[in-house]
């Protein structure tokens, strides 16, 4: 009877596409709101991902993410190397400089400043020139997306008004904070949360073109000796400088909670995915609902030739089963296509098999759920009612 | 005639409750013979339709007893009495009653599937009814691609596929004209009639008693005259 069931739900073309246009719908926005969503929180902490040989990340005790930049005094760094299973401690410059443009404007710039000898928490992937170039005079590194096309924001002006903006290469000359730099190299990284442009140069010079502060330490790197308990470490180095000590994974956390918590993101994201469900549900509900209230009679007769309700159970289940899975299927295809055309811009979107068994699972209960009503009608039907014209 | 298909004593249905209750059949004793084709005929409303509810055991009678071929249908549960249905009852609606979407051979072999038969096997049976009631090369149509009397053809074969012992019929050619009627009817005494089988029609068209075996007619819940019909006058002999 599977295949009748199937064949059923197939003959009557208009209600089989509106149920598929529901369901795949539904799947659609709340596979593709929860994607932007992820690629958007991941996108909170993606320089500590991009970061990623430090286990941990030593801070002042109040920061509460990533970009919260409270710096401690340079003395941190001799004590947290001073913690018995510390591998190695680095220090980390994070902060804004601005810089000035050819034609006088100003940019303000997150500035990495990198250990001076090893370089650590350079950028993940180099376009051209190499990480060590940052030990010529006066070198940054700017990433690709800053430096070059429309609007790279570190892109040499255009010398007209409304033309196009001309690449910063190798060897041009920066300004940042009255200080000459030059590009040494451009790099790829992952996009972050904040839109300010990208520029990586060694610690002690970062220390130099920041605006004078008492601290510009904004956080010590730490690895961990090999076999050491990573969590116990955190506590030690806190216990001995009292400094707030997280692991990569932890500082993420961080990082995220406080997005979650401060602003209207996730709210507005669920609005979104709950609208897909709502508007999901009623269709591919309200469309299978009177689908089988047409079909009542036809089932009405396999009632009264014999077929008790759990076979039409099996029969209802099994049309809400091909048309979820059909309408998933599409919903997540078309979502993953939109992910791949966005692949590259500002629009964030991260599709991860959480993601997908989680719209599975809600594509699963708005099936249920048509599926109920209809079953219910049917498990109530009177097989008298075939005798009625 | 030989042993009896149904056996009806004192069956008493009620719809309703209170002062709005409608008594739709009052005490109807009758009784009907396996290889007899008995006709119910009355006036709208009369309680025909659902005295084949009652004797096919898609309703319950509120009093007396129903046996059918020597199975109490009350005793027997709803689970009980939708396999006894699957099994030995066979019917044929006015409205046809044919999946639009399923071909005229996949229509047939419903009963089968739903008792269970591997599809290929049921297929199989399907075909040769269809042949039996002269369809054989409209296999592949949809219902939609027949005509009416085709339709009623093809649920003729869907009624007699699983070889139930009791065909219930429910006013089979009120929606065809004369001649369709009339081919319908030769053909439900030709393929679904049989020592073994009964057939019940429930019909206001006057125009096919002349193939009933008997004719009960039915007027306010009650049978008011059980007749012989013109077949088993022109079986016996005898005049009506």
């Amino acid at each position: 009877m599977n295949r009748i069931a199937l064949k059923m739900l197939t003959g009557d073309r208009a209600k089989y596409i509106g149920i598929l246009i529901g369901v795949t719908f539904a799947s659609l926005l709340i596979t593709q709101q929860s994607s932007i969503y992820d690629g958007l929180l991941a996108r909170s902490y993606a320089s500590i991902g991009d970061l990623g040989q430090a286990d941990i990340w030593v801070m002042e005790p109040t920061v509460d993410n990533i970009d919260d930049i409270k710096p401690m005094q340079d003395t941190v760094l001799e004590r947290v190397r001073s913690v018995s299973g510390v591998g190695w401690a680095l220090p980390l410059f994070r902060g804004f400089i601005e810089a000035r443009l050819e034609d006088g404007s100003t940019q303000n710039c997150i500035v990495m400043g990198l250990d001076d000898t090893t370089l650590m928490g350079g950028p993940p992937e180099m376009v051209e020139g190499s990480l060590a170039d940052l030990r010529r005079a006066d070198g940054i590194i700017v990433d690709e997306r800053d430096a070059r096309g429309r609007k790279g924001k570190l892109a040499h002006p255009p010398a007209v008004k409304g033309g196009e903006r001309a690449p910063l290469k190798i060897g041009d000359v920066l300004e940042l904070n009255d200080h000459r730099t030059v590009v040494v190299g451009i790099a790829r990284t992952n996009r972050s949360f904040m839109w300010n442009p990208f520029v990586y140069t060694t610690y002690s010079r970062a220390k130099t073109w920041a605006p004078p502060r008492r601290k510009l330490l904004t956080y010590v790197l730490v690895k961990a000796r090999m076999g050491e308990d990573q969590a116990a470490l955190c506590a030690r180095i806190t216990a001995t400088t009292g400094m707030k000590a997280l692991t990569a994974a932890g500082f993420k956390k961080l990082t995220l909670n406080f997005i979650m918590e401060n602003t209207g993101i996730p709210i507005n994201f669920q609005i979104s995915m709950f609208l897909g469900f709502l508007v999901g549900t009623v269709i591919a509900g309200q469309t299978f609902y009177n689908f089988t209230l047409d079909n009542l009679r036809h089932f009405g007769a396999l009632k009264a030739m014999g077929a008790g309700n759990g076979l039409l159970l099996r029969m209802i289940l099994l049309q809400a089963l091909m048309v979820g899975g059909i309408g998933y299927g599409l919903g997540v295809g078309v979502a993953a296509a939109f992910g791949l055309a966005v692949g590259g811009s500002e629009l964030a979107f991260i599709l991860s098999w959480a993601r997908l068994a989680n719209s599975a699972a809600v594509v699963l209960f708005i099936c249920a759920l048509a599926a109920v009503l209809s079953i219910r009608k049917v498990m109530r039907l009177e097989p008298a009612v075939v005798f009625r014209s | 005639m030989s042993a009896t298909a149904i056996t009806l004593t004192g069956v008493t249905k009620r719809f309703g409750a209170g002062a709005n209750v409608v008594t739709a059949l009052r005490g109807i004793d009758l009784e009907v013979a396996s290889g007899e084709l008995l006709m119910l005929v009355g006036p709208s409303g009369c309680g025909k339709t659902t005295l084949i509810s009652v004797a096919s055991g898609i309703l319950d009678q509120d009093e007396g007893a129903c046996v059918v071929f020597g199975q109490d249908l009350k005793a027997m549960g709803v689970a009980g009495k939708t396999a006894f249905r699957g099994r030995t009852i066979g019917f044929v609606f006015q409205a046809f009653n044919l999946i639009p979407a399923l071909t005229a051979l996949e229509n047939i072999a419903i009963p089968l599937l739903i008792l269970g038969r591997p599809r290929r096997e049921a297929l199989a049976r399907a075909a040769t009814l269809l042949e039996r009631v002269g369809l054989a090369g409209r296999a592949a149509a949809l219902p939609a691609q027949l005509s009416g009397g085709q339709q009623q053809r093809v649920a003729i074969a869907r009624a007699l596929v699983h070889e139930p012992r009791l065909i219930v019929c429910d006013e089979p050619t009120s929606a065809l004209d004369h001649e369709s009627g009339t081919r319908i009817m030769e053909l439900l005494r030709e393929v679904a009639l049989g020592p073994e089988r009964a057939l019940v029609i429930v019909t206001h068209d006057a125009r096919i008693f002349p193939f009933a075996d008997r004719i009960a007619t039915m007027d306010d819940g009650r049978i008011v005259r059980i007749e012989a019909g013109r077949a088993a006058t022109a079986a016996t002999g005898s005049p009506p």
